[in-house]
């Protein structure tokens, strides 16, 4: 994974946990690496990822089994309004962007019907 | 006194003569994080490992170890490798590996062999003959293969070719668990940002900013190596 070090990195990688897992490449009870591993691998910082997993468990995406690891929300509801949170993201982004250059929001909507 | 607190510094001073290498010099340094001492050659990084590490003698001011002043027991605790090639000549690998079994209690010799191993430096290796990479390699696995509480590596990424630099990164962030401490000094900001917890930079003998890496790079919005390069733009 390449990082861009202007941006934190314990934010980097929640993302890339998160397409990872509403694309399905991590699945619903997955076990993670231990935080060790997972620092190891990325060639980055333990505290990073140990608190890229404290912040994923309080928004409930990742849970701790005491003495077990840390895993994928067994919850098929909160995958789902994850994927929705980041595609909330997204518009959001894009239609604060698209403002910026004078469009309003029906001339957005004509124009990715136009632009398929 | 924090009980995190490996290593304090209160106003430190260390001068040559007439020039003055360390300044009034203050930090807390807490226990299970990586350090950046980050500045350009001449700026205070080593004349600052070797008051720490007992090898020069302060001016005036205070160090603590674990809360208790620089003393014969601290610098047990204190695995410090100095940037200078230190290593005979003459020497093979294994006597390298048996010299530091000799010197220190805590050193762990099946770690040291392990390492070496991993990272393919042959204990049957004349040291004269080693490649800069692979000489530096061995510094790093020799200090880190003893059992301290405090690593001091002084430019560990110098003078080596970028492949190595990896292998050394990965070594530190192998050894590392919660209970020990690294000071790393290097001008490499660059390679060396992603492993850091915090960051220290010193220039012309003064702490120019001391900081969480990744609150650094959240308020300023740009890297560690972005931040070097406008504090040292006029240097």
């Amino acid at each position: 994974m390449e990082f861009n070090n202007n941006i934190p990195i314990y934010l980097q990688v929640i993302e890339k946990i998160k397409q990872d897992i509403v694309t399905g490449r991590l699945k619903s009870g997955d076990k993670m690496l231990s935080s060790r591993e997972y620092s190891t691998m990325l060639g980055i910082n333990f505290n990073t990822v140990a608190r890229v997993y404290k912040e994923m468990e309080m928004e409930e995406i990742l849970f701790t089994k005491r003495g077990l690891g840390t895993f994928i929300t067994e919850s098929p509801e909160r995958i789902k309004s994850l994927r929705y949170e980041m595609a909330k993201k997204q518009i959001d982004d894009f239609v604060r962007g698209m403002e910026q250059i004078g469009f309003t929001r029906e001339d957005m909507i004509k124009f990715i019907a136009e632009n398929k | 006194m924090n009980e995190n607190e490996i290593l304090r510094i209160e106003n430190l001073t260390k001068k040559y003569f007439n020039k003055t290498a360390l300044e009034d010099v203050n930090m807390s340094v807490e226990k299970g994080k990586i350090y950046g001492l980050l500045g350009p050659n001449g700026s205070g990084k080593t004349t600052l490992m070797k008051v720490i590490a007992q090898l020069h003698k302060q001016s005036s001011g205070h160090v603590f170890i674990n809360g208790n002043p620089l003393s014969y027991e601290s610098k047990a605790s204190i695995s410090y490798m100095p940037t200078e090639n230190f290593l005979y000549d003459s020497f093979k690998v294994k006597h390298a590996v048996k010299f530091y079994a000799d010197m220190y209690k805590d050193f762990r010799e099946d770690y040291a062999m392990n390492i070496l191993e991993e990272i393919k430096v042959d204990p049957e290796f004349r040291i004269a003959k080693l490649s800069s990479g692979l000489n530096g390699k061995l510094k790093v696995a020799l200090a880190l293969s003893r059992n301290a509480d405090l690593y001091m590596l002084d430019e560990p990424l110098n003078g080596v070719d970028v492949l190595s630099r990896d292998t050394i990164m990965e070594l530190i962030s192998k050894s590392y668990d919660e209970t020990k401490t690294f000071i790393i000094s290097t001008h490499l900001v660059s390679e060396i940002e992603k492993i850091l917890d915090s960051v220290i930079f010193l220039k012309d003998g003064r702490v120019e900013l001391f900081g969480d890496a990744e609150e650094l790079r959240l308020s300023k919005g740009t890297s560690v190596e972005g931040l070097y390069k406008e504090v040292y733009k006029n240097v």
